[in-house]
């Protein structure tokens, strides 16, 4: 620990002429009983691991115990996995299925950070499918600093450099905010936020967005430059436990400018609507 | 320097006192009872009594098994010691000598810190920093002699064995005749039972805030809050019921090992004084304890006499003990309820003259909501610090000698706003770290510094400010005799309380014990100082030193109480003073125990003195 404060700090500092009139009123006070007459103090200016017990006990017996004290307070490294949306999506023109998964591993600053999702029609191969694999750095109380790398399952099967910026915001938001760049050099960008409101102490409300922004066409993908698309989504769990939550829920999808006109050129809807039943889950 | 360590103030012959079970084949012959062979069983094993028996004399012996706990329709794993939870009364006389041997039946590490014990620092029970902790089927012996009397508690500091059921109750009588009268006397040991493991509340408590209430604000609530205040607290990110960070029905709230639905009942005749020795062993609970009918005096806390004070209520922060006198003159049934301080679950007991006769057990309150002053914006107090126990400043400034006193700014400055009133200060910075010392490591791990925190030992607790009873706070507590070595302190120290309720980290100053362990908080020997802990959070934090007590500053002069173990109030300060005359590396944390395990602890190195031959 660094010294309990400045004061404290200062007085070791700035004074150790006072130090030694310390110790030599210790001196001059040997004589007498050491419990007798309130003894002056001095401070203690020793420096490093505390020993006391090495002294007792031998220092290869404490070795270890104290290893295991410091790892056991403080050091925790945890591992967990969450299946944010996993859900099936029906729909006009053929029903499909949408996973977004997150997991970590590591202590309370730095963490190796896991995320996939993807999405598909029934009938039909993957239409998405990504996986990011990131170093997360605390940053903030409530934010995280992530960077790394995404690779596309699907499609052109891109590599992406990523980084981005997670945490829960102001009034309760989380949000998700990345930017990529793939080896294409094209530029891309995703914006998500939830945000729970409790209704009950089990049942909860999700407003949820995603904004998928491009800094350029990438007519090989379908991307527009500008906002892409959009999503908006409304979804109702329930709690059975904190880590089990199915819910059902509404997603609605549009495609924006460039990406629009992608989409018709393509033939597919540029607006969706995805009625959604799916469970939440993380342990 | 004065501050060298004497290792010839250890008798060598203490040196070695981990010895092989093993090697103890003598005892072994002899027949045992289950919990003393090691046959409790690890899992679903040998079914746990609940406590408390007594054991006292010159050798106490103490098997720490594992065995199986039950209550109220739910069992679990728990340790028992010598067979029970609570384990046994440990009952020991002022300035006789005991041995006591420490058995450890796991296949784990165990240890016991003897809590609130003086003791030399090798056999306080902290592995790590006291000694190296007892291996799976050693024994450790403690050779006591008490140099105080009182009642005090014994737990594990090994892992988190203590939410299992790794505690149990000391009483040291005194030498002299005791100051306190009466006529019968119970234990009232608080703690939990869960059947979910502890590591597993672990890991909860750090992946997802707030997993174990169930009593957060939600859009159908009838909590007292504006829509205006429910934003205020959804800008800062946190939640006005974070008020325990485990709780029930999680948690089944104990008193000596009997759930509610275990029926303990004390008994006593009319006309008795009866002392109750209420020790919280709880690992994260604080309750608020009271006998709907019966006046409880408090004599004792933290197993140092108090000057008498009569209250209806009164507050328990973890490893705290009161020591409370009740008179019931009239047969009857009277309800003993500790009700959690987050009002989700009430321990009960009944203290009755007539065995099976019931008691009306009062119905839990609407639990309690954090204002603007737990959150360090002292200056809105409005259940008023500086009114209902006025601090006695010509006391103080004559106990200090001019130093700077710790209290806070006047709370009547601001008196008047309310919590509508702040709402509209908007834009107010919850995270200032320009307000902290530069002993503070400002980073992820600090979500909040108070802006004016107040001294708030006149604060009965959360939930406790506006009962229409008497409830005791820690300025009502003087201590019975005077302190007449009290020297005016020669340094002041701030410590603050820091964390983040969102990824549950907690520490000191910002820094956790696994990465400052190798960098005590040192002190000269006999030094005396003057601590300010400043609870940078919006929880109430027990901190507890090992080793020696601390005289509190609460406006009581040379009747300051003595204390172990301080309840700093969420956004608050509190202040002690401490004479540094134990020699050797003690423990210091918060007790709650998963904000301990989070980093919330650190270690006190007092220097030895110098050789005084």
């Amino acid at each position: 620990m660094r010294l309990f404060s400045a004061t404290l700090a200062a007085t070791i500092a700035t004074t150790p002429a006072l130090a030694q009139d310390h110790s030599q009123m210790d001196h001059d006070r040997m004589d007498h009983s050491p419990s007798a007459a309130p003894q002056t103090s001095s401070p203690n200016s020793l420096t490093g691991p505390p020993t006391a017990a090495d002294a007792v006990w031998g220092v290869e017996a404490m070795r270890p115990s104290r290893e295991a004290l410091y790892r056991g307070h403080g050091d925790m490294q945890i591992f967990w996995i969450q299946g944010d949306r996993l859900e099936y999506r029906g729909r006009d023109g053929g029903d499909g299925y949408l996973w977004d998964a997150q997991s970590y591993y590591g202590g309370d600053i730095n963490k190796f950070w896991f995320k996939s999702e993807g999405e598909g029609s029934f009938g039909e191969p993957l239409e998405s499918a990504e996986i990011q694999a990131l170093y997360s750095r605390a940053i903030a109380p409530f934010f995280d600093l992530q960077a790394g790398v995404r690779q596309d399952l699907t499609g052109l099967d891109r590599t992406h450099a990523v980084i981005g910026v997670q945490g829960l915001m102001p009034y309760m938001f989380e949000v998700d905010v990345a930017a990529f760049l793939s080896d294409k050099g094209d530029l891309t960008a995703r914006i998500e936020a939830e945000y729970d409101q409790r209704l009950t102490q089990r049942l909860i409300l999700q407003p949820r967005a995603e904004i998928n922004l491009s800094a350029q066409d990438i007519p090989e993908l379908g991307i527009g430059s500008g906002i892409d698309h959009l999503e908006l989504g409304l979804r109702l769990r329930y709690e059975i436990a904190r880590e089990f939550a199915p819910y059902i829920g509404v997603e609605q999808e549009w495609k924006l400018g460039g990406g629009r006109d992608f989409a018709r050129l393509a033939g597919e809807d540029a607006s969706t609507t995805n009625y959604v039943i799916g469970v939440r889950f993380w342990f | 320097m004065a501050s060298t360590m004497k290792k010839s103030n250890l008798p060598l012959s203490r040196r070695r006192m981990i010895t092989s079970l093993a090697a103890l084949s003598g005892a072994a012959a002899l027949p045992m009872p289950a919990w003393a062979t090691g046959n409790m069983g690890r899992h679903g094993g040998t079914a746990v009594r609940k406590g408390i028996h007594e054991l006292s004399g010159a050798k106490i012996d103490l098997h720490i098994a594992d065995g199986k706990f039950a209550t109220g329709g739910r069992s679990g794993h728990a340790i028992a010691v010598n067979g029970s939870v609570p384990g046994p009364l440990i009952r020991l006389k002022e300035g006789e000598k005991s041995v006591l041997s420490v058995h450890n039946m796991l296949d784990v590490d165990s240890s016991v810190h003897w809590h609130g014990l003086l003791l030399p620092f090798q056999y306080d029970g902290v592995p790590g920093i006291s000694f190296p902790g007892i291996k799976p089927g050693a024994r450790f012996d403690v050779p006591l002699t008490p140099r105080q009397s009182g009642t005090y508690w014994w737990h594990s500091h090994s892992g988190l064995q203590e939410q299992v059921g790794h505690y149990g109750p000391i009483i040291i009588d005194p030498a002299g005749p005791d100051p306190v009268q009466y006529d019968r006397e119970h234990i009232i040991l608080l703690s939990e039972f869960t059947p979910t493991h502890p590591h597993a509340i672990m890991k909860k408590l750090k992946v997802s805030e707030g997993y174990f209430s169930m009593q957060k604000t939600s859009a159908t609530d009838d909590y007292p809050l504006s829509a205006e205040q429910r934003r205020m607290w959804g800008r800062m990110r946190m939640m006005p019921t974070d008020i325990a960070d485990v709780s029930a029905p999680t948690y089944t709230y104990l008193i000596n090992g009997h759930g509610p639905e275990d029926g303990l009942e004390l008994p006593f005749t009319p006309g008795e004084r009866v002392r109750l020795r209420i020790i919280n062993g709880s690992a994260m609970t604080f309750f608020n304890i009271r006998l709907p009918g019966l006046p409880m005096t408090v004599v004792q806390a933290d197993g140092q006499n108090v000057q008498p004070v009569e209250v209806d209520e009164l507050q328990i922060g973890v490893a705290e003990t009161y020591d409370v006198i009740v008179t019931p003159t009239e047969a009857g049934a009277f309800a003993i309820a500790a009700e959690s301080m987050d009002r989700s679950g009430m321990a009960q007991a009944v203290l009755t003259s007539q065995p099976g006769r019931k008691a009306a057990f009062p119905a839990l309150r609407d639990p309690p909501l954090l204002s603007m002053v737990d959150m360090g914006h002292g200056g809105m107090d409005h259940e008023g610090a500086s009114d209902d126990a006025p601090i006695d400043h010509s006391k103080m400034d004559h106990a200090a000698k001019g130093h700077a006193m710790p209290e806070a700014a006047p709370a009547d400055a601001h008196s008047g706003h309310d919590m509508g009133a702040m709402d509209m200060s908007g834009g107010m910075d919850m995270r200032d770290t320009s307000l902290l010392p530069a002993s503070v490591k400002v980073g992820p791990g600090i979500d909040m510094v108070s802006m004016t925190p107040q001294d708030r030992t006149g604060y009965p607790g959360l939930g406790l400010d506006d009962v229409p009873h008497r409830v005791l706070n820690y300025r009502l507590l003087k201590s019975l005799e005077m302190d007449h070595h009290k020297r005016p302190p020669e340094r002041e120290m701030e410590l603050h309380l820091t964390g983040n309720m969102e990824r549950y980290m907690w520490s000191f100053d910002g820094s956790k014990f696994s990465e400052v362990g190798d960098d005590p908080i040192r002190f000269g020997f006999c030094e005396r100082v003057r601590v300010k802990l400043v609870n940078d959070t919006m929880m109430a934090h027990p901190v507890h030193l090992h080793g020696m007590f601390f005289e509190l500053v609460n406006g009581q002069g040379h009747h300051q109480p003595k204390k172990h173990t301080v309840i700093v109030q969420p956004g608050s300060s509190a202040t002690f003073d401490l004479t540094t005359d134990e020699p050797g590396d003690w423990a210091f944390h918060c007790h709650l125990l998963y904000h301990m395990h989070a980093g919330m602890m650190q270690t006190v190195s007092v220097a030895f003195p110098e050789e005084a031959a």
